[in-house]
């Protein structure tokens, strides 16, 4: 976050909601922030990037994340994913700090073996796929289970092949992702990521690479996924239809802040900020 | 008047089995040092990556026969009393692999960050990613520089010659000696023998990396 207009707004819900950055009228019903980020900053050494996001995400909330381009859309997931280290501010993931932990009492920074426990409730798709070339389909699904969760062939197997029928690849097993399609090269990669069960799931402008004709397969596919329900999203894209069919709730992101958030209908056929306004006007 | 081929045959032969000994034995231990050098100038400690980067450095600047004369002349002075055959292989391994390593090092960092950053986003361990993820992708892009690279080392063998270790291109010095007016055809023989041995090379690395590669 956050705008001077909001900040007012920010402050007043903090005190009265117990810390709670999100207006009670977006909030879900129940359950505690399965992510929160706090006054977030992250600069690449001189250029400040994000400014100081507030973000909390809830289990099971679809959020779709809009804004222009180099806004830092993607440095924001690319932190919850633990590929970029915030400059400043918290990240907690179910109540605990992503990048930092407690040794002997004291906050240090996070090791290897903390961020390793705390990924495991993170997955991420990225734009460009990145699909282990030298794997089969199946390979690609089963590496992480078998060698993270220690499951057996069989049992890795049998639930790899449950996503990629899931995601409409249960033909392709023994292919290599050379021999796939860009739409579905990305639909392998979403199963590869869902196998892992996280709690919470980055989308980053998944359908960006891909030839027009090939997006829609992929964000049914995304669609689908959506309505199983238990795993957050959150939703980085361009597909304004997509955002506003899916999300529980939009934020808009500019210039290393969030400027505006509410649900679809309200971010899409009411925008109160000019920024905002500006900007869908071009997907017009 | 016909050359006495049969006569020089057996000589050529030991030469022959000398060379690939001191070839195979050298590119064993270039290979190690390679990978060890190769991945250390990788690592996330500065000693280990200091000390692979001296290595490289120091060994690619010297020259082959002299670090051979160093090893095989020198090190008695320091107790340290090496066969030829071992300060061949030494001296050859330790030359050979600082390139190796240069190799290794280019090809590993060549796999595009993506490929890392989809090893993380997956929970795989910085060991898993290495090996499972990043290494059979390089390992890939090493086979034809490492290719050639053995071939290199297979020439350079002959340098053997010179702390007379009976290798094929001391056999055919004697030869020489001993059947001065066919030295042409001696010397065509040996070239034809280093070419045929290299060949073999050339036909492994080829091989090999159908085989690797058959995802592309
Ligand atoms: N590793 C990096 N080093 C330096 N600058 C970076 C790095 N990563 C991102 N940036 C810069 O940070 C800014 C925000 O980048 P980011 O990729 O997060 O934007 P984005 O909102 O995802 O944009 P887009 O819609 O184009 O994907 C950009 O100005 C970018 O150049
Ligand atoms: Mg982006």
């Amino acid at each position: 976050m956050i705008t001077q207009i909001e900040k007012q707004w920010y402050d007043e819900s903090a005190e009265n909601e117990a810390g709670h950055a999100l207006s009670p009228s977006l909030r879900p019903a129940g359950g505690k922030p399965i992510v929160r980020f706090r006054s977030v900053r992250k600069s690449f050494g001189e250029l400040p990037v994000l400014k100081g996001i507030d973000l909390d995400i809830y289990p099971g909330e679809k959020i779709a994340l809009i804004g222009p381009s180099g806004s830092g859309k993607t440095t924001l997931g690319r932190m919850l994913m633990t590929l970029e280290e915030p400059t400043a501010g918290t990240i907690l993931i179910d109540g605990e700090p992503l990048w930092a932990m407690e040794k002997n009492g004291k906050p240090v920074r996070a090791n290897e073996k903390h961020l390793q426990k705390m990924r495991g409730k993170v997955g991420m798709v990225f734009q460009h796929f990145h699909l282990f070339p030298h794997m089969s389909v199946l390979k690609n699904v089963t590496l992480a289970p078998r060698s993270v969760l220690k499951l057996s062939k069989e049992e890795a197997e049998e639930l790899a092949v449950a996503m990629l029928r899931k995601v409409g690849l249960e033909d392709k097993l023994h292919v290599y992702p050379s021999q796939l399609s860009g739409g579905q090269k990305q639909r392998v990669a979403i199963a590869r990521a869902l196998v892992m069960q996280p709690k919470i799931m980055v989308f980053d402008e998944v359908t960006s690479a891909l030839d027009p004709e090939l997006v829609g397969e992929v964000l049914s596919v995304i669609k689908e996924i959506a309505k199983e329900g238990q795993m957050a999203m959150l939703l980085i894209t361009h597909e304004m239809e997509f955002a506003r069919e899916v999300a529980d709730r939009v934020i808009f992101g500019a210039e290393g802040l969030i400027v505006e958030e509410g649900k679809p209908e309200q971010i899409f056929t009411n925008p109160r900020s000019e920024r905002l306004q500006a900007f869908l006007q071009r997907f017009l | 008047m016909n050359a006495p081929w049969l006569d020089w045959l057996p000589m050529l032969l030991d030469g022959t089995l000398i060379t690939i000994q001191v070839a195979l034995l050298s590119a064993v231990v270039s290979i190690v040092l390679s990978a060890l050098a190769g991945l250390g100038s990788l690592s996330r400690y500065a000693v280990v990556r200091l000390i692979s980067r001296a290595y490289v450095e120091l060994f690619r600047a010297c020259s082959l026969l002299v670090l051979l004369f160093w090893v095989y002349f020198a090190l008695p002075f320091l107790q340290i009393e090496l066969s030829k055959l071992m300060a061949g292989v030494l001296a050859i391994g330790l030359n050979i692999g600082a390139y190796g390593a240069e190799i290794v090092r280019s090809s590993v960092s060549a796999v595009s960050g993506g490929q890392r950053e989809a090893g993380i986003a997956l929970n795989l361990s910085g060991t898993q990613r290495m090996l499972r993820v990043i290494l059979p992708q390089a390992a890939v892009r090493m086979v034809p520089p490492f290719g050639n690279l053995m071939i290199e080392l297979l020439k350079s063998t002959s340098l053997v010659y010179f702390i007379t270790l009976s290798d094929l291109t001391y056999e055919a010095m004697v030869l020489r000696n001993n059947y001065y007016v066919w030295t042409p055809y001696i010397f065509g023989l040996l070239l034809l023998i280093y070419f045929l041995i290299s060949s073999c090379i050339s036909l492994v690395s080829r091989l090999l990396e159908r085989r690797l590669a058959v995802w592309r």
